[in-house]
């Protein structure tokens, strides 16, 4: 089987018609750019959501009770929204009736959060996003420290104005200065700063570092939390599993509490990192149901392009089918050679296609705040489809040779 | 028995021209023997090249009989066919027909290639075949960087390499002029002394003058069958 040879001469026809060849291998050089530039993006997207924007956003191994879901990327219709609106407010009674009933081993830290003005070094800063949080919240968080120290329980349970701030805010109040011991004004009260935490960078372009944290109990729970009531209840459990049955039992804890019967629904929400990435999962798998479809479409018609110039092919080289033939090949020879032929022109395709989509998966990456990761799966399923695509587009043509009279093709100019 | 190279017994050949009915040969019986170096000749229209296609096995007869080395290949499928040319028949052709991108050495590989030969042996084979046509030099020249005389030297090189039981040549000095026509003929003469059975298909005299016997075909019939004392190369 002259396999090594039908290769060979597939690339040599291919380098010396180098124009013909890049319009023959086009459809599936797009094909595969596409495939292997989408696949890396979205599954850039995956690592990064479920690294980035659910450990972040949420906490490794965390879940928050709420009054609603706080991510939101599906599809939310009025009457969904409108029934979490008519849901009762978490309140402090619900954080200590979990933090006493649950059994599973957890951290927890009530939180609520606004948005307000800060004065502080002879500055003043607008809309700066406030949150008084237990202590837990500084592990929860998994927060670092460039300068200072997290409050203290003492500190908390005496409710002193003492505060932990965002690196943005350092540098915006404080430039140049040591920030620790200063004092920052909030609604009109002085809170002591008592430690800054490493810088977090950006999420989307939304700055991770611009937050003051107070104690739940200092006097910026007045402004942070309205009426008594409480934005998010942390908890974070050691592991997974855990995480898992505690979720389980804080759902039963608080119908309980809520006095809910069986076949009502739950009027609160537990939002796990998880659950923060079901809108994004979502997403990428309508991406990813798409993504056949297009890659097919192109492929179909790349397909197409190269049974054409194999066709061609077929009736420049009749004379050369016709040597063959006369010096013993069978059709089977003939129908290999051009089948072979058809999928390595193909697969260079593929080949250029995979190098495209990983140089524009780096494009993105550095362009982007995403970061493309090239999934080696993808790589595999390109090379497998220019193949393929290859063989399928040969086979007609190459039939179409090996069926060539001998004593004709000779003849042929 | 085994003497007998081929042997035609009755052949006849019919093609459609369209709605008319052509009869390229009309019962033609010959027996060629080992080491013979047979012409063939006539006029065109004589049946020249159906004869040459039939005992080429790139065709197979109407009616009639053709045993090759002992097979009936008369009825044989293409596949079948394909086989039997591969190692039982050399051709030389009129216009060479060398794969032009292939190099002198690759053309000679082509049959090996066919028969499945490893690639080692293939090589050495092929190697031998062009050294013995006096190519020793040009193995790694393409068909457009070789002289006419070179090319078919290489094409007769390439019909030895599976050591054929017949060399069959149609017009092999056709594209050739006299100097290098006289030059191939005498590599023919060289390999019909080495033992090697040869069939020629011509319709010069003096190209045929140098076969030890003359078949002249007319009408698709055997006109005349005479041996005839072959000339000396000149």
């Amino acid at each position: 089987m002259p396999f090594v040879e039908a290769v060979r001469m597939a690339l040599t026809t291919l380098w010396t018609q180098k124009l013909k060849s890049f319009f023959s291998l086009l459809g599936v050089l797009i094909g595969v750019t596409f495939l292997i530039a989408v696949v890396s993006i979205v599954q850039g997207m995956n690592v990064y959501m479920e690294n980035e924007f659910a450990n972040r956003l949420v906490g490794l191994n965390t879940f928050q009770v709420r009054r609603m879901p706080n991510f939101n990327m599906g599809n939310i219709t009025d009457e969904m929204w409108r029934e979490w609106l008519r849901r009762p407010r978490i309140n402090y009674g619900d954080a200590s009736f979990i933090q006493a009933k649950l059994e599973t081993p957890a951290i927890f830290s009530r939180s609520c959060d606004d948005r307000t003005q800060i004065v502080a070094n002879g500055k003043s800063a607008k809309d700066i996003r406030i949150e008084v949080v237990d202590p837990g919240y500084f592990t929860i968080k998994n927060y670092d420290f460039s300068a200072g120290r997290p409050f203290t329980a003492q500190e908390a349970r005496a409710g002193l104005p003492v505060a932990v701030i965002g690196n943005d805010v350092a540098e915006k109040m404080f430039p140049g200065i040591d920030p620790i011991g200063k004092s920052i004004a909030i609604g009109g009260l002085p809170y002591r700063v008592l430690g800054v935490t490493t810088k977090q960078g950006t999420l989307f372009g939304m700055s991770l570092d611009a937050f003051i944290l107070a104690p739940f109990d200092s006097p910026l729970k007045r402004i942070a939390c309205r009426l008594g009531y409480m934005d998010e209840f942390h908890v974070q459990t050691p592991s997974v599993n855990q995480m898992n049955q505690a979720v389980g039992e804080t759902e039963g804890l608080m119908r309980i509490r809520r006095q809910l019967r069986p076949a009502q629904d739950n009027n609160f929400a537990i939002q796990t990192a998880e659950g923060a990435l079901s809108g994004w999962k979502k997403i990428s798998g309508v991406l990813f149901a798409a993504l056949p479809g297009l890659v097919a479409i192109s492929l179909v018609v790349g397909g197409i392009v190269i049974m054409n110039i194999m066709l061609m092919a077929v009736s420049e080289r009749t004379r050369e089918i016709g040597i063959r033939k006369a010096l013993g090949a069978k059709r089977r020879d003939i129908l290999a050679q051009f089948v072979i032929e058809s999928a390595t022109i193909s697969t260079v395709g593929a080949a250029i296609g995979i190098v495209l989509g990983i140089g524009l998966a780096f494009v993105v990456k550095a362009t982007t705040p995403l970061p493309a990761a090239v999934a080696p799966w993808s790589i595999g399923v390109g090379v497998f489809l220019g193949i393929f695509v290859g063989m399928v587009a040969g086979v007609y043509p190459a039939s179409r040779a090996s069926k060539l009279d001998p004593i004709t093709a000779l003849r042929a100019e | 028995m085994t003497d007998v190279v081929i042997q035609i017994v009755n052949l006849t050949r019919e093609y459609l021209m369209g709605a008319e009915r052509v009869q390229a040969l009309r019962g033609v019986s010959l027996e060629i023997r080992r080491n013979e170096y047979v012409a063939i000749m006539g006029p065109s229209g004589s049946g020249k090249s159906t004869m040459m296609n039939l005992l080429g096995c790139l065709d197979t007869p109407s009616t009639g009989e053709y045993w090759l080395n002992g097979q009936e290949v008369s009825r044989m499928p293409d596949d079948a066919l394909a086989r039997v040319r591969n190692k039982e028949i050399g051709f030389v052709f009129q216009t060479f027909n060398l794969l032009p991108r292939a190099s002198a050495l690759q053309n000679v590989e082509l049959p090996l290639v066919y028969a499945g030969t490893s690639a080692r042996e293939r090589r050495d084979r092929s190697r031998h075949a062009l050294e013995r046509v006096g190519l020793g030099n040009r193995m790694d020249h393409r068909p457009n960087e070789l002289s006419g005389g070179q090319r078919q030297r290489v094409a007769i090189a390439r019909a030895l390499v599976n050591e054929p039981s017949i060399l069959l040549a149609d017009e092999p000095t056709g594209n050739l002029d006299s100097a290098t026509s006289a030059d191939v003929m005498r590599v023919f003469d060289l390999l019909h002394r080495q033992g090697q059975t040869i069939v020629v298909v011509t319709h010069e005299a003096d190209i045929a003058a140098h076969a030890e016997r003359v078949v002249t075909l007319r009408d698709g019939r055997i006109a005349s069958d005479a041996r005839q004392e072959k000339v000396q190369a000149a």
